[in-house]
């Protein structure tokens, strides 16, 4: 474990990043809550370099948030969520795309080039009127939309972020 | 010369007030009408599936009703669910239904004489 302080460095807009740095993201990851006394004692490290790490990376946009993950159901918000794939003009993706960022029913938007260069978007809404006409009264009418696919999800398998413990493994102790 | 009333109908709309052609819930063709001359040219392309799930869902009554401001021919769609078509007996009757009304419109005996 490294001691020092890290100086973070944006190569690229990539931020240098070394094992204690990966390791204090992974505590916050996992409980963001703890304090910095407690993330310094797991880690081996002084309370007051976990708090100077954390505000660097804060800083470089490396930690961009702190939230709390809501179980909707238990707050008896029941919408439905779906897989929306919008086809388009290719000269018109990039534009689509960013409209689709503005509406709250779109919680993630995806573009992808498959066969054809193409939008994939997640959507939720109260009901399946609901999601129908979000798709056909502020999606369908957008200049350069050529067609769209909809899936509702019928269930959740699994739903999760990536855990930067993925990327702990390749790195020497 | 169409009169004014059938010159309302008959004329095209904004694009954000077009009629999009889907085959279920958020499923869009890419078809669409802006106008009651293109939305009767679409009944005779898009995938029947698409005139089965707008029909029965009264779409083509309200928007005929809303955006076009037809009452006679909204009535007509209207009526055409009770008839319970399917398939291409479904797509013939739109056809011949809207084709007919957009020619009444635009004949110089206007759009209530039928």
């Amino acid at each position: 474990m490294q001691g020092a302080e890290t100086q973070l460095k944006l190569k690229h807009n990539v931020a240098s990043l070394d094992k204690a740095d990966l390791e204090i993201l992974k505590a916050l990851q996992e409980d963001s809550r703890q304090t910095y006394t407690a993330i310094g004692k797991r880690l081996g490290i002084a309370h007051s370099t976990v708090y100077d790490r954390i505000r660097k990376m804060e800083q470089q946009k490396v930690i961009t948030n702190y939230a709390a993950l809501v179980d909707l159901e238990k707050v008896g918000v029941k919408n439905i969520t779906a897989m929306m794939t919008v086809y388009t003009d290719p000269k018109e993706t990039e534009r689509v795309a960013e409209e689709l960022t503005k509406s709250p029913e779109v919680l993630e938007v995806y573009t992808s080039l498959s066969d054809e260069l193409l939008i994939i978007a997640k959507v939720v809404a109260p009901s399946q009127e609901d999601l129908h006409a979000f798709v056909a009264n502020s999606v369908a009418p957008l200049q350069g939309v050529l067609r769209i696919r909809t899936s509702i999800v019928t269930k959740k398998l699994k739903e999760t972020h990536f855990l930067i413990t993925s990327h702990l493994k390749g790195l020497p102790l | 010369m169409a009169s004014e009333t059938g010159s309302k109908i008959l004329r095209t709309v904004p694009r954000e007030k077009a009629f999009y052609f889907f085959t279920s819930i958020g499923n869009y063709t890419g078809a669409s009408a802006v106008s009651l001359k293109e939305f009767m040219e679409k009944i005779n392309e898009v995938n029947i599936k698409s005139l089965e799930f707008h029909l029965y869902r009264a779409d083509f009554e309200k928007w005929i009703s809303e955006v076009l401001e037809d009452a006679w021919l909204a009535g007509e769609m209207r009526r055409l669910q009770k008839f319970g078509l399917t398939g291409e007996a479904l797509r013939d009757q739109l056809y011949l239904t809207v084709s007919r009304r957009l020619k009444r419109l635009m004949s110089p005996l206007g759009p209530l004489q039928f």
